[in-house]
């Protein structure tokens, strides 16, 4: 189970971003991406899951292009952007539900339940997510994690608007999912607790 | 496949049934455009039984684009198109759902409101049958074809207007053998079925290609 | 021999090719153009049917309209190989054909206000053709308006193109319903066409005429495309070593 990504170039609008960008991650394995503001991290979190076509490279997942097995590769996705996806009238149970079920899996509301307390919601279960506040938004979002299958994660800026404890938490879940033989991408300015020969430092900074 | 098709059809009804008043502008907004034609025009029953197809149906046009803009504007606001894209699922079928829910929530009211609208023109029972069933029939095209050019200008500014530029000479086809058929029904004596063939004609073709398309567009504007 | 056309579709080797094909194509276009206006002006029968020497605005109508509606066709072929082969220079072509193809389809409505004047006391009637010309104006404008509302230019060649192919599969039905509104009374559309009723003269001078808008356009199309290269390609190294030359 390895991501590969081979000589990878990416531009927004006329300026090139990154070119000959190439990495590979395998199981239980954490790529910490760093770079400066405007240098292509979102962008490169996004033509991994297929959202934005690069120019030029390859993205492999298991040894096949990810362009042309995007069924077998979404299954093993785990997406989350700046947005946290939540429609904003529905709540925090109906928004779990409603995200696995288009993913094709399937979240009983014990389930969804027992996610959403882990991340310190119990009690909002009924409340629709407009009325919660901006770092409770961002933790129904990532209770997302506990509840999915995927081996793959892609987390875009995960621990902002989050308080300490929340990113303690995030912190554990990550780390065991990765240790238990998944393999994640993120973009923090937090410092992980994670063994250094675990762990790939990526600077897009390099590759301007 | 098929579950995460009712899921994603449910979770628009659902959304639409919370907020009750998007619903109601445009089938409200299709009223007050037949209303005021006479206005306009004459308050003649032999005039307006005359225009009463062409109005119906431009009504229905305007009506229809007004609404496109919000098929896609808050799933792609809020993240959640992003998350649709990244599904196993084909990305056809989820559009599938939400234009289908979308119709349900513009489309469908129009055709139940139709009667309204044929007894303020003066139009006998059979004939307001007609209108119902072309209207029936022409408004899920409209919504299908209304899709791709909603997906096209997403998030982009002024999308509201630029989509109707886009996607009103598209429903040209459907205005002609929609509004030809009621005007067919008053006659009397005229065969109605090759109307309603073409109708159904185009329907299956829109079936078959626009949710691809609109997939395709989707995939273009996210990015 | 084998040409990698690949080659061309890069702009910066495609920007000088351009350049000595245009005034080629543009000489051809006089040369032509002059040559069927004097042939059709003067070397034709002063009266066609019942229409008198005002008829003779058919040289430009007709080439303009028969432009417009070639135009719209090539305009997606070249979305569709952006789309298929993802090389920009097809996206430039598309844009540019568009532009041209739009001022074609105005041309045609505008000479065909004049002779609809003239002829029929009127400077607009809905029939078909003139319908289905105003309608391709409007898929012109349509395409446009969306290339220019959107400020990527990946995003906006991409969605454009997929207006395009839209456009196109769903022009056959339109120009259907517009010249068959009623399907009790035609069930085949095999419309007489009035190319055989032509006398040979004034076909041939419309023909060459056509051509020469043919070259005429491939003329213009060039010359945009090259400016749309400019713009586009204006922080690159090879535009800047253009300037030191100039």
């Amino acid at each position: 189970m390895t991501l590969s990504v081979n000589q990878l170039q990416c531009s927004r609008g006329d300026i090139c971003l990154f070119e000959g960008l190439t990495f590979e991650l395998t199981a239980g394995q954490l790529i910490w991406l760093e770079g400066k503001n405007g240098s292509g991290k979102t962008t490169l979190l996004r033509s991994l899951c297929g959202l934005f076509l690069p120019d030029a490279g390859t993205i492999k997942w298991k040894g096949e292009l990810t362009r042309s097995t995007e069924d077998t590769f979404y299954k093993d996705l785990f997406y989350l952007g700046h947005q946290n996806a939540l429609k904003l009238d529905l709540n925090p149970v109906e928004n779990l539900q409603v995200l696995s079920r288009l993913a094709g899996e399937s979240v009983s509301e014990e389930q969804a339940d027992e996610a959403l307390s882990r991340f310190g919601l119990s009690g909002y279960e009924e409340t629709p997510v407009r009325k919660l506040s901006q770092g409770q938004q961002r933790r129904v979002a990532l209770s997302r994690l506990l509840l999915s299958k995927a081996s793959l994660l892609i987390l875009d800026e995960p621990f902002v608007a989050l308080d300490a404890a929340a990113v303690e938490l995030l912190q554990s879940v990550i780390v065991t999912q990765v240790e238990q033989g998944g393999m994640a991408i993120l973009t923090t300015h937090q410092a992980l607790p994670i063994p250094e020969e675990k762990l790939i430092r990526v600077s897009l900074d390099r590759y301007v | 496949m098929f579950d995460s098709f009712l899921a994603l059809l449910k979770r628009d009804l659902l959304l639409a049934l919370r907020r009750r008043s998007d619903i109601f502008t445009v089938l409200f907004f299709f009223i007050i455009v037949v209303s005021i034609f006479p206005l306009g025009i004459s308050f003649e029953k032999a005039v307006l039984q005359k225009i009463a197809p062409g109005v119906v149906w431009v009504a229905a046009l305007l009506a229809s684009t007004l609404a496109l803009e919000r098929i896609f504007a808050n799933d792609y606001a809020d993240g959640t198109l992003e998350q649709m894209l990244l599904t196993p699922q084909p990305l056809s079928v989820l559009v599938f759902a939400k234009t289908l829910a979308h119709w349900l929530l513009t489309g469908l009211p129009l055709v139940l409101i139709a009667p309204l609208a044929g007894l303020q023109y003066h139009l006998s029972a059979s004939t307001i049958g007609t209108l119902m069933l072309v209207l029936l029939i022409g408004t899920p095209i409209l919504s299908m074809i209304g899709a791709i050019g909603a997906a096209l200008t997403l998030g982009l500014r002024g999308g509201g207007i630029l989509v109707s530029l886009l996607v009103l000479p598209l429903y040209i086809p459907v205005l002609v053998y929609g509004s030809g058929a009621i005007e067919a029904a008053m006659q009397g004596d005229v065969s109605l079925q090759p109307y309603y063939l073409l109708l159904l004609a185009f329907l299956l073709l829109a079936l078959v290609f626009t949710p691809l398309a609109t997939a395709a567009s989707l995939r273009i504007s996210v990015e | 021999m084998a040409i990698n056309w690949f080659k061309y579709s890069s702009p910066s080797s495609f920007y000088p090719l351009a350049g000595k094909m245009i005034p080629v194509f543009m000489t051809l276009a006089i040369v032509l153009i002059m040559g069927g206006l004097y042939w059709g002006f003067f070397e034709t029968p002063d009266v066609l049917s019942d229409q008198k020497q005002y008829y003779r605005i058919i040289y430009v109508h007709v080439a303009s309209a028969w432009m417009a509606m070639w135009l719209y066709v090539v305009m997606v072929a070249w979305a569709v190989l952006g789309l298929i082969f993802n090389t920009r220079m097809s996206y430039m072509m598309a844009s540019a054909t568009a532009i041209t193809g739009a001022i074609m389809t105005a041309l045609s409505l505008w000479t065909g206000a004049f002779w609809g004047q003239t002829s029929w006391g009127t400077w607009w009637d809905w029939d078909p053709r003139m319908t289905s010309q105003l309608i391709l104006l409007f898929l012109y404008i349509g395409y446009i308006a969306l290339q220019s509302a959107i400020e990527d230019n990946r995003r906006s060649d991409r969605a454009s193109a997929v207006l395009a192919m839209v456009g196109l599969a769903i022009v056959p039905v339109i120009y259907y319903s517009i010249n068959c509104p009623d399907p009790n009374e035609c069930a085949s559309l095999h419309q007489e066409s009035s190319l055989k009723r032509v006398e040979s003269n004034i076909l041939i001078a419309m023909l060459v005429v056509t051509a020469g808008f043919w070259m005429y356009c491939f003329a213009v199309i060039l010359m945009r495309v090259r400016n749309i290269i400019l713009l586009r390609e204006s922080h690159t190294q090879w535009v800047e070593r253009l300037e030191v030359k100039k």
